[in-house]
């Protein structure tokens, strides 16, 4: 049985241009290729037979992490260990790294890249949740221009986003969230390197211990990462009294729709789901100051 | 100058001998990455296979057009099962009396079955050419469920048998019937049951699983035509087994078949028996004339080769009120897959399950197994466990718990009631073994005081008191096992693999330097044979562990040996060391004597020589005592100083332990802690306590995956679900639990250097241990018995069941 991919031609362009103009020459043959931690399993198995790879990992532009007045802005090809490191990013938005050490295993968070997480559309994938909370954008290059598009926007279904044949995602815009926020990412897996059986992310303000703003995600429970609103909204104004927790996680369960898997069936997966979103909003208001 | 003497310490610490933690020389090359696996062997022109497997569990071949795939450059050949009859080898027979397809002939049986086999020059070619054969299947009813195989109308799965009604170990009932096979005695069993004053009866199931070595199952074979020399490196577990059978099947004589086992990563049982892949490398070899590599990949070794377990055990315990076992009856009905290609001893259809009466002391018992077939792969391994002994041990630790649970006894107390007792030993059991050696109330005192047994049933019910005001989720539970093994196979009066006497051998040359070469018929699959041997040896004639190389896995040097599993490396062959060691001893005390210019009675052995009893001063060491058997040897003798020894067991031996974990479960997410877990473990004199310990972690991370998640689970339509490692729990080492390991020594009466086995004991005690703790977590709720494995939702679900959920 093979776990040999299918024949490819493999570019390695130094350039983003030469990389937009290689993406815009094969059109849908061609895939790009970032940190491969996903990409490759799936040409391995041959679920992926791109006829043309284009590992944009030889381009500068890609790389990087600045911070421009009130937006943090993380390279395409910044790898997990990268962001891990950057201090930086860790005091200005700490839910970052807490998911980042989250996911998988230290081997694939060295190849591993935020920007092929977030692109990829799996809806397994972690930090997708996190930049519905953070409300960060993605800028997406073509041989045509650059757009940037709400990661809010993005998602349409499983491996299914907003990203059009010949664009590259190149960079995440992140604005800063308020000092003093509180954040949380709660993950339930079987395992180091498992996907999720359940996750939920929150971000959120307080003044006087009764949360300001609120958004809440969920990772790995629906076709794709899904931002609760109904549930944030049931806490605004409030200090989490066990009733408005209850509305919340009842909120947060109805737009689950997890399929039953080897983690468990959809009934389980929606009720520890509910879990993961308590004990998110519970952590993130412990961490608030305000 | 002053030349210190050194001591009687500073001797026997040079040796590293027996008892002594010696580092293990083997992880010198593995940990730098140079060791020499099968897939390290690389020979000019080699070619590689590659297969086509079934992607339905039962289905008629209508069609194989490989016409595509030999136009694939590269691809060179597609075998089928119709050009396997051309040399009579579409069909193999098994270790267990079956007979198995090497390519699917007519039909599959189960998902992943091998259907062709593409030989290409390079392992990209080979996937390519897979991809394009095209294979037309006609889909036929499938059985997935044990419970169902046997029922009037049951898919006939097994068309090539389907009217043959006497099978390999006695009368078939049914078409897909393999085997019933009983011990012990009915009429004396139901006697008991029927007046007993309280009885148990449970299903308690042992799911499929698999050992999952970190090496896959592989070879190269190569057929020299000039010389009609086979040879094949291969992930061989018992090479010499591997060349009788080549030889028997292919026609080829013995003496020109060469196989060669080299470094193994990791066996647990996956790599005894003989696949497909090694038959069709071969035949491979033998068309192409030229060497045919054959690497298994992760789901094939999952789903295709040798799962383990899969046992329904319909498990009953009669009893007194006050807590004496009067009897024990069980019924097993035993998932082989499609084929029985079980690798137990060959009168041994459900290996040694029958050990099953475990550490108690039954006055009756009565076992029926029943074989049957169904739509999944075929194996039925001792997965780091002697034949089917985790699975007996499994049925009678889970069902002592109930029946405890149902007296309203302790757990532990109920046990220390029934063990057998140390004067019992030699022990009959009422299902026929002999129990070398034992002392399980000390075991189990030790044990208790050690993990401080009530203090932690104290705190469980402060627990429990505080789950039921509301002021925790968590249950907590306590989990006993205390297990009796039998290993070491075995009397050859009794075990045998295809009429193979199962015992074991060593060859030792002493070389003139006073170094020496030791050779043995069992393998090395990351056990440390290289380290524990030497040890044996060099305890025995008096030569530093050191200098003592041990060699295993080549079949034209190694003297004829049944391999090494179901830990009989250590019963069988570590007793062949010492008696070829002894006749080695022997011969150097003549050389000694002649020396010495004394009579040999005159002598006595001193560490590592021989001195004049009553004159200290008068002595000579093994590596004088080499040089002179080769250079000077006393006249009339000849010379050099070498022995072989075959050994064949008396009995086997009876290796036990007691075991206690401490869990902690989260009754809304199903989420676990395990607090402590405490191995002790008997396994009579202790060879080198570092590779216990490194074996006892291991079988325990073993024991621990499969009991809390480790499966190979199928669909009701016969697809694998989870056959990989996104899904098949290889406990990492943060899931691992921290390891508390104690022991005491009772050593067997019959092994020359009291050893028993111990690599799988951690396997067979640990399974019950974990499982006994979710069940007991739960039991003061009223759950009775929950099935493994438990993974987070499973255990979610019984809290569900039990109300648990608000």
């Amino acid at each position: 049985m093979p776990v040999i991919p299918a024949p490819f031609s493999y570019h390695r362009p130094k350039s983003l241009a030469e990389a937009t103009a290689l993406l815009a020459e094969h059109n849908d043959e061609a895939r790009v290729l970032a940190g491969g931690q996903s990409l490759i399993p799936m040409m391995k198995f041959r679920l992926a037979a791109p006829e043309h790879l284009v590992d944009v990992g030889n381009i500068s532009e890609l790389k990087g992490i600045q911070r421009t007045g009130n937006t943090l802005i993380v390279g395409a090809m910044t790898t997990q260990h990268e962001l891990q490191q950057s201090q930086m990013l860790s005091e200005a938005a700490p839910i970052l790294k807490e998911t980042s050490l989250l996911i998988a295993d230290p081997q694939v968070r060295y190849m591993g890249t935020i920007g092929g997480n977030v692109a990829n559309g799996d809806p397994g994938n972690d930090m997708p949740a996190v930049m519905l909370c953070l409300d960060a954008a993605y800028r997406l290059t073509s041989v045509t221009g650059t757009r940037t598009i709400k990661a809010r926007d993005f998602y349409e279904g499983t491996y299914a986003t907003a990203l059009k044949t010949g664009e590259i995602l190149t960079a995440i815009e992140i604005p800063v969230p308020p000092a003093g926020h509180g954040h949380a990412y709660e993950k339930l897996k079987r395992k180091i390197g498992d996907y999720a059986t359940a996750a939920a992310g929150v971000v959120l303000t307080t003044r006087g211990g009764r949360i300001t703003t609120c958004a809440i995600a969920i990772s790995n429970l629906a076709d794709k990462a899904i931002l609760a609103t109904d549930a944030a909204a049931a806490v605004i104004g409030t200090a989490l009294e066990k009733p408005t927790l209850d509305k919340a996680i009842a909120a947060a369960r109805s737009i689950m729709s997890p399929a039953t898997d080897t983690r468990g069936t959809t009934e389980y997966r929606t009720s520890v789901g509910g879990i993961m979103v308590e004990r998110a909003l519970k952590c993130a208001l412990a961490r608030a100051k305000g | 100058m002053n030349i210190a003497v050194p001591t009687r310490e500073q001797r026997e610490a040079k040796l590293e001998g027996m008892g002594c933690k010696r580092k293990r020389v083997e992880d010198i090359r593995f940990t730098q990455g140079k060791g020499n696996y099968v897939d390290d062997v690389k020979l000019p022109g080699m070619l590689f296979g590659d297969f086509v497997r079934s992607q339905y569990a039962h289905a008629r071949i209508k069609k194989i057009d490989a016409s595509a795939a030999l136009k694939v450059p590269g691809v060179l050949a597609v075998l089928t099962a119709e050009e396997l009859k051309g040399v009579n080898l579409a069909w193999m027979p098994t270790l267990a009396g079956d007979v198995q397809m090497v390519l699917a002939d007519g039909k599959v049986l189960f998902q992943s079955q091998e259907i062709a086999f593409v030989v290409a020059e390079d392992r990209y070619a080979a996937a390519d050419g897979v991809e394009a054969v095209e294979v037309e299947y006609e889909d036929l009813p499938v059985l997935v469920d044990a419970f169902k195989a046997l029922a009037p109308d049951a898919p006939l799965l097994r068309e090539d048998i389907k009217d043959k009604m006497i099978g390999a170990h006695g009368p078939r009932k049914h078409h897909n019937h393999i085997f019933e096979w009983s011990m012990g005695d009915k009429d004396l069993t139901d006697a008991a049951f029927a007046t007993a004053e309280v009885t148990t009866k449970d299903v308690i199931s042992y799911h499929r699983t698999h050992p999952s070595p970190l090496e896959t199952c592989q070879c190269v074979a190569s057929f020299d035509k000039i010389k009609g020399e086979l040879t094949v490196w291969g992930t061989f577990q018992a090479p010499h087994v591997i060349r009788t059978v080549a030889s028997l099947l292919s026609k080829i004589p013995e003496h020109k078949i060469h196989i060669i086992a080299p470094d193994i990563g990791g066996g647990f049982g996956n790599k005894v028996g003989a696949y497909p892949g090694y038959i069709c490398a071969i035949v491979a070899s033998i068309v192409t004339g030229k060497p045919v590599k054959w690497v298994e990949d992760r789901i094939e070794n999952l789903t295709a080769t040798s799962f383990a377990r899969d046992y329904h055990m319909t498990t009953e315990i009669a009893a007194t009120k006050d807590g004496k076992v009067t009897a024990l009856r069980v019924h097993v009905l035993a998932d082989h897959g499609a084929f029985d290609a079980c690798a137990d001893p060959s009168k041994w259809p459900a290996g040694f399950f029958n050990i099953c009466t475990g550490s108690y002391d039954f006055p009756v018992a009565h076992l029926v197994v029943d074989g049957i077939y169904t739509n999944k792969a075929p194996g039925g391994v001792a997965y780091r466990c002697s034949f089917r002994v985790t699975e007996a041990a499994y049925c009678i630790e889970r069902a002592m718990d109930i029946m405890a649970q149902k007296l309203g006894m302790d757990a532990a107390e109920f046990r220390l009631k029934n063990f057998v007792r140390r004067e019992q030993f030699p022990y009959h059991s009422a299902l026929g073994w002999e129990y070398d050696s034992g002392d399980y109330h000390t075991a189990m005192n030790k044990a208790m005081e050690a993990i401080g047994y009530q203090q932690l049933r104290a705190e469980q019910a402060a627990k429990r008191a505080a789950f039921q005001r509301g002021e925790t989720r968590d249950l907590r539970g306590i989990g006993i096992s205390f297990f009796t093994e039998i290993v070491g196979a075995g009397p050859s009066r009794n075990c045998d693999i295809l009429g193979v006497a199962m015992f074991d051998s060593c060859e030792i040359r002493v070389h003139p330097t006073g170094a020496a070469i030791a050779r043995m018929g069992t393998k090395s699959q990351g056990q440390g044979h290289e380290t524990t041997y030497a040890q044996i040896i060099a305890t025995e004639i008096g030569i530093p562990a050191d200098d003592i190389m041990v060699e295993e896995g080549n079949t034209d040097t190694a003297p004829y040996g049944l391999g090494t599993y179901g830990s009989r490396s250590t019963p069988v062959a570590g007793a062949a060391i010492a008696m070829a060691s002894r006749k080695i001893k022997a011969k150097a005390q003549m050389i000694a004597a002649y020396m010495l210019e004394v009579h040999e009675d005159d002598l006595e052995w001193d560490i590592d020589g021989f001195r004049v009893k009553g004159l200290p001063e008068k002595y000579k060491g093994m590596k004088e005592i080499a040089w002179a058997a080769y250079n000077s040897p006393p006249p009339g003798l000849e010379p050099g100083l070498e022995a072989v020894s075959y050994y064949d067991p008396p009995n086997m031996t009876y290796p036990f332990g007691a075991y206690f974990c401490v869990m902690d479960i989260d009754v809304d997410t199903g989420v676990y802690k395990i607090r402590r877990f405490y191995a002790l473990d008997d396994c009579g004199t202790r060879i080198n306590p570092m590779i216990i310990e490194g074996q006892v972690h291991g079988g325990l991370t073993e024991a621990f995956a499969i009991a809390m998640g480790q499966e190979i689970r199928y669909d009701e339509i016969g697809n694998v679900v989870g056959g990989s490692f996104m899904d098949f729990f290889i406990p990492t080492a943060v899931e691992t639990p921290k390891w508390e390991t104690d022991y005491t020594v009772t050593p067997s009466p019959h092994h020359p250097i009291g050893a028993k086995g111990v690599g799988e004991s951690p396997n067979v005690g640990g399974v019950p241990c974990f499982s006994n703790a979710v069940n007991d977590a739960f039991s003061f709720l009223g759950s009775r018995h929950i099935q493994m494995p438990h993974d987070h939702w499973r255990i979610w679900e019984v809290a569900k069941g039990l109300g648990l959920h608000g």
